[in-house]
Parts: C-alpha cells; structure tokens; sequence
C-alpha cells in the first residue's frame, strides 16, 4: 500500500508536468510523453492498490491513499519548488496522524 | 457569411462554472469516486491468485474493474472541471468526504465494522484535508 501511494504521486507528477506542455492544438496531446507516463504510472499504482484491497478492508486501505497527498508535497518541494507553509504542514501533520490512528486499529 | 466571425468567437469563450456550481460539481464527484472503490474491490474478489500480471489483465476483462475505472476517470474529469473555476479552498474540504462515502459504502456492501478507530482516523483525515486546502488560499 506504501508502494501504491509513492507510484501513484509520481504519476501526478508526471500529469502535471504532462499538462504544463498542453498546448491548443492535438499534436501536444497526441505525442506527450509526460501525460502517458502518468496514466501509466498511475494504472501501475493501482494494480497495487488492487492487490491491497483484495484480501485487506477498504474501508482501512481506502484512507491510507491520503498518504499520497503528503507524498505530492514531497515531490513538490524537490521538482517545482513549491513551498511549504505553516499551515499546511499541520494539515499534512493531521493526515499523518489519522493514518496512525488507521494502523493502531487494525492490530 | 458575415457571421461566421461571430459564431467562432462564440465557440472560444469557453464555458465556466459558477461558485455553487463548482460545489455541487464536486460533492457528486465523491459520490462517483466512492462507487468506484466499492466496484474495484467487488471486482478483485473475483481475480484469481493474487500476482499483478492477473490484476493487469483483470484490468481489462472483468467488468466490475473496468466499471470502477471508468467511473474514477469520470470523477477525476469533473473534478477537474469544478477545479478550474472554483477556490481550491472551497472545494478541498467536500473532495474528502469520499473518504466519508467509502467508510460507510463498505460497512454496507462488505460488513467491514465501523471501529471507534476508523472514526477518529477519517475524522482526522477530512480535517487535515481541509486544512490542507485552507493553506492554498494565503499562498
């Protein structure tokens, strides 16, 4: 699930990056490279993701994939330099903790 | 044809939606993100052994699967669209209320317990998500 939610941020990544090269004619959708490599990446994550839910609780595994919001911050930081403030380091504090709390209940 | 000016220009404008629009946008965007979920994880009970490869073609040969993804690329579409025009800030608080839906669609659809646990940590989650969205207004 770790590995689902790490994938699937770098495919944001590259969406983002994908979608910064759009521009108004087909070609930048046809030949864009970033944008498949997100899809891909993302469909990965989710095979993943799949394999999770099979034997395991949606309703315990479903909210882990909010671990993938504090990974995008990550990349963020390291790729479009995005900065980081007070506020919402405590959101992303808040997410960690309620995912603590997700694995504290499943033992 | 002196109007085709016109009409091209008409075809430009694109279309946008209003702040309640958005809104609503987003709210029926958890519904469809939820029933998602639930269809991908009726889907995998029917998989046989548990490699990626067998998810892979799973992907594209069981129907519950490709219902879900059909319905999460629906979801991401519209979430996109309520993205463009509406305040991030906003919308960011209803976007994790399918964390709501899913909590209590697999309650429903798998027994899967509400645990005092889960409760706390979903309610964490949703905050910490809104608070989140609440960092993008000043930045």
């Amino acid at each position: 699930m770790f590995l689902a939610s790490i994938i699937g941020s770098i495919a944001a990544v590259f969406l983002k990056a994908g979608a910064g090269r759009l521009h108004r004619n087909v070609s930048s959708l046809i030949f864009n490279v970033h944008l498949y490599t997100g899809v891909a990446l993302y469909l990965l994550s989710s095979l993943f993701f799949l394999k999770g839910i099979k034997h395991g609780e949606l309703s315990i595994l479903y909210p882990m994939t909010s671990l993938s919001y504090v990974w995008a911050f990550v990349w963020s930081r390291m790729f479009f330099a995005e900065h980081l403030n007070k506020q919402k380091m405590v959101g992303l504090a808040m997410i960690m903790s309620g995912v603590a709390f997700l694995f504290a209940g499943t033992r | 044809m002196p109007n085709r000016s016109a009409t091209v220009a008409a075809e430009h404008q694109p279309f946008r939606f209003s702040p309640a629009q958005s809104v609503g946008l987003v709210f029926v965007q958890t519904l469809f993100g939820a029933a998602a979920q639930i269809l991908m994880k009726t889907g995998t009970t029917t998989v046989e052994g548990g490699g990626i490869m067998a998810f892979a073609v799973a992907l594209v040969t069981n129907l519950h699967l490709l219902g879900g993804y059909a319905l999460y690329g629906l979801s991401t579409v519209l979430l996109t669209l309520a993205l463009r025009d509406g305040e991030l800030s906003r919308l960011y608080p209803i976007i994790s209320l399918t964390f709501v839906w899913v909590t209590v669609l697999s309650s429903m659809f798998f027994r899967e317990a509400i645990t005092p646990h889960k409760l706390i940590a979903v309610s964490v989650i949703v905050a910490g998500v809104a608070v989140l969205g609440g960092a993008s207004k000043k930045s």
